[in-house]
């Protein structure tokens, strides 16, 4: 098995490496490269999720480590830890990994940066898979940072667009705000434990080796990680903007794999978070979750729509790990991953058929993602149609679907923590809202995208369906949506008493008392909350999707007189309560102004004086070592010495008349001086 | 005034003048025969010595050493002279200036 995981974690990467060196000279650009290495990782992954059926053993893991890094005391081990979550989230990721991989063989045909584009996608793949399979947080944060990176550069990939550059930096630099807390909180755990390794930093908190206070800033700081890259309030700006990047992009990483990277992270953390660090992650996740629905309610751009649910859904699983519900914030993580990426992969088609029809009817102005602009396509592309429907349903939390099931589980989750907890009554209010936003604004997008009549009747005339290398993926992510493949063996659409629920079992906290009695008042109340939350959430989703049908379907409500009446609440979701003109007035305009402050007085004072002012004494002292070199040392010494020489040649030239008895006669004179010298 | 100081007083006299006819001589022969005086100053010198003084014949010696070689020299010389006066048509010393640098 370790075979297994190692080859998974490792095919992506050797296809990167060959994608990125040779992939413009293989022939279809070696899309097949990175295509059969993530289809290979999938088949392994479904090897994994066979074996660990057959053992159908909760406690199953495997660990293979080793020592990377060893100076003097300071050791860090990097390995591979293998449990069922990780397999059941690398299956997970494998196999959206392979539909986008396939769905964009039609979506990105003929885009000059073919390779490059599947180069980035099997980075991509392979931090991911890092991630998941990581056995420390040391091997961990290098993956989180590889997934910032590839993620950025797929955001970006269109780099010639301004917007699309602009936000890959945005997703970089907020998540960099998330990664500063997590490096943080991972180096507090450090200092005191010493080690990156989850089995021994569990095993020393279990023993108490952090205090109660460490431990809840530790864990909340490290969630801080999940909150840039899951996209929590209030660092979930990037998420709307990064739908710049190529829509099969948006749907797998920005909805399916690498936003719910912070929520298995959390899963992962899970023993280690102390009663007051979930509560926070509760309310963060919660809060999110309702936040993020009002937002999407009033958007017209149909990816817009999308990333704002994804946030809200990413809210609902943060939610259910904080209230303790291990198991509903994990499954919907698997559930959602699905479904949202066929909303994504459906969208995708939209614009993709818009996009061609824009372009066959001439019109070059008309924006292929707002949904003002569609209306009545399920005429002309029935299969996007019907698979966008059957995932609108499941994100909505209607029965016989994937999605009722998490979602009624994570509401349960809240319920019974507030039934037990009654201070924290805001949990499931906050869940039940974000579920009626979220049929109402699932079922909007549809009424106007997919019903209606056409905006534009000669665009229309143009529309097609999408060719089959993208419906097929969408097809086999619809069939994923539905309940059966979540409960088997058990057929009961209502509850998931199911393989997964066996295979998934909260691990025992290692955190103290206090975060073990949370988590034990949440289970006894689990069975009490089950089945109101059930009629409760049934008919939240029915009043979501009657109100849509009723705005946008009969327009018995008119949405611009609703509009109106709601006034300033409708402009507070509509400019995404002006969180991004927030940034930019509270901390982007101080910082730029601080920054031209320090560039004013770095070009002002300091050049002027500091820099100009050594230069002025430079020069002046330049100037005098100049007058020393060309006075002193040329003219005096060097020329001085020459001209010596030259006149001491020129008298002792004179004696040397070339008359032997002139020398002769010095010799002479020589000879009596020295006996003079001698004899007297 | 013992006779060896008259001996010496007198090579003194012959080297001198000798040395006189070298340098202010310009004609080569009388060069040479100043060349000769010195040799003469310093032979009388030698026999005085050798008849005066504590020695033994060796003073006596070397005077005909000298002599003998005062003759090679000469020879020499007057041929050098000779092929001067042959190439230069001269026997002017200041005149013979051909190895100047």
């Amino acid at each position: 098995m370790i075979f297994y995981a190692y080859s998974i974690l490792l095919l992506p990467l050797i296809a990167f490496i060959v994608q990125m060196f040779y992939g413009k000279k293989l022939p279809r650009n070696g899309d097949f490269i990175s295509v059969g290495a993530v289809v290979l990782t999938f088949a392994m992954a479904v090897a994994l999720l066979g074996m660990i059926l057959v053992l159908s053993d909760p406690e199953f893991h495997i660990r293979s480590t080793f020592t990377w890094i060893q100076v003097g005391d300071f050791t860090v081990t990097m390995g591979i830890y293998l449990d069922n979550v990780t397999v059941i989230t690398l299956l997970v990721v494998s196999l959206v990994s392979s539909l986008v991989h396939i769905y964009s063989i039609g979506y990105m045909e003929g885009d000059p940066g073919y390779a490059r584009y599947f180069g980035f996608l099997s980075l991509f793949t392979f931090a991911m898979n890092g991630i998941v399979l990581s056995a420390g947080f040391f091997s961990l944060f290098i993956f989180w940072e590889l997934v910032g990176l590839s993620s950025y550069l797929l955001i970006g990939f269109w780099y010639h667009k301004d917007s699309a550059s602009n936000a890959g930096k945005k997703a970089f630099i907020v998540n960099r705000i998330g990664d500063v807390a997590m490096l943080i909180g991972i180096m507090l755990v450090w200092s005191v434990v010493k080690s990156f390794d989850f089995r021994e930093i569990f095993a020393a908190v279990g023993a108490g080796a952090i205090s109660q206070p460490m431990l809840t800033t530790a864990g909340i700081l490290i969630f801080g990680g999940a909150i840039g890259k899951s996209a929590q309030f209030p660092l979930h700006v990037w998420l709307p903007d990064a739908m710049e990047g190529p829509t099969p992009v948006s749907a797998w990483n920005h909805a399916a794999t690498m936003v719910a990277a912070g929520v298995y992270m959390t899963v992962r953390i899970f023993p280690l978070l102390t009663a007051g660090a979930q509560i926070v992650i509760a309310y963060i996740g919660g809060f999110t979750a309702l936040f993020a629905a009002t937002i999407a309610v009033t958007q017209n751009d149909i990816k817009r729509v999308l990333a704002y649910s994804t946030i809200s859904q990413l809210g609902y699983m943060v939610m259910a790990l904080g209230v303790g519900h291990y198991m509903a914030g994990f499954f919907h993580l698997v559930t959602h991953a699905a479904f949202k990426a066929l909303l994504f992969l459906g969208a995708g088609s939209v614009i993709h058929a818009m996009h061609l029809g824009l372009e066959a009817a001439g019109d070059h102005d008309t924006d292929p993602q707002d949904m003002r602009n569609m209306g009545g396509l399920r005429l002309k592309m029935p299969v996007t149609y019907t698979t966008f429907v059957i995932a609108a349903l499941a994100i909505s939390g209607i029965p016989f679907t994937s999605g009722f099931l998490s979602k009624d589980a994570i509401l349960s989750g809240s319920l019974a923590f507030a039934l037990a907890h009654p201070h924290h009554f805001l949990l499931p209010v906050f869940g039940f809202g974000a579920a009626i936003l979220t049929a109402f604004y699932m079922f909007r997008q549809i009424f106007m995208t997919f019903h209606g009549k056409p905006a534009n009747k000669t665009v229309f005339n143009h529309l097609q369906e999408s060719p089959q290398v993208m419906i097929v993926p969408m097809g086999i992510l619809a069939s994923l949506s539905l309940f059966i493949f979540y409960v088997f063996p058990s057929f009961n659409p209502f509850t998931a008493h199911g393989w997964f629920e066996s295979l998934v079992h909260k691990p025992p906290t290692v955190a103290g008392k206090t975060a073990a009695d949370l988590a034990v008042y949440v289970e006894g109340f689990l069975e009490q909350a089950h089945l109101p939350t059930m009629i409760l959430s049934i008919s939240v989703a029915s009043l979501g999707i009657l109100l849509a049908y009723l705005f946008y379907q009969r327009h018995r409500l008119n949405p611009d007189t609703w509009a109106e009446k709601l006034g300033p609440l409708y402009r507070l979701s509509y400019h995404k309560y002006y969180i991004d003109e927030l940034y930019q007035r509270g901390i982007v305009s101080p910082f730029l102004f601080v920054c031209e402050q320090c560039a004013i007085f770095d070009m002002e004072k300091y050049d002027k004086i500091v820099i100009d002012g050594f230069a002025v004494v430079t020069r002046a002292l330049s100037r005098f070592s100049r007058w020393i070199d060309d006075v002193i040392v040329d003219e005096f010494l060097v020329n001085g010495v020459g001209k010596l020489i030259l006149w001491a040649g020129s008298a002792a030239r004179l004696i040397q008349t070339g008359r032997l008895q002139n020398y002769l006669l010095l010799m002479i004179c020589g000879l009596i001086l020295i006996f003079a010298f001698v004899v007297f | 005034m013992n006779h060896l100081t008259v001996y010496l007083v007198l090579s003194a006299i012959l080297f001198s003048l000798g040395i006189f006819a070298v340098i202010s001589r310009r004609n080569a022969i009388a060069v040479l025969m100043g060349i000769e005086l010195i040799l003469n100053a310093a032979n009388i010198n030698f026999v005085a010595f050798s008849r005066f003084g504590t020695t033994n014949l060796d003073g006596q010696i070397f005077a005909i050493f000298v002599i003998i070689m005062a003759a090679a020299e000469a020879a020499v010389a007057l041929a050098i002279v000779l092929n001067l006066y042959h190439n230069l048509k001269t026997v002017n010393v200041d005149d013979a200036s051909t190895l100047r640098g």
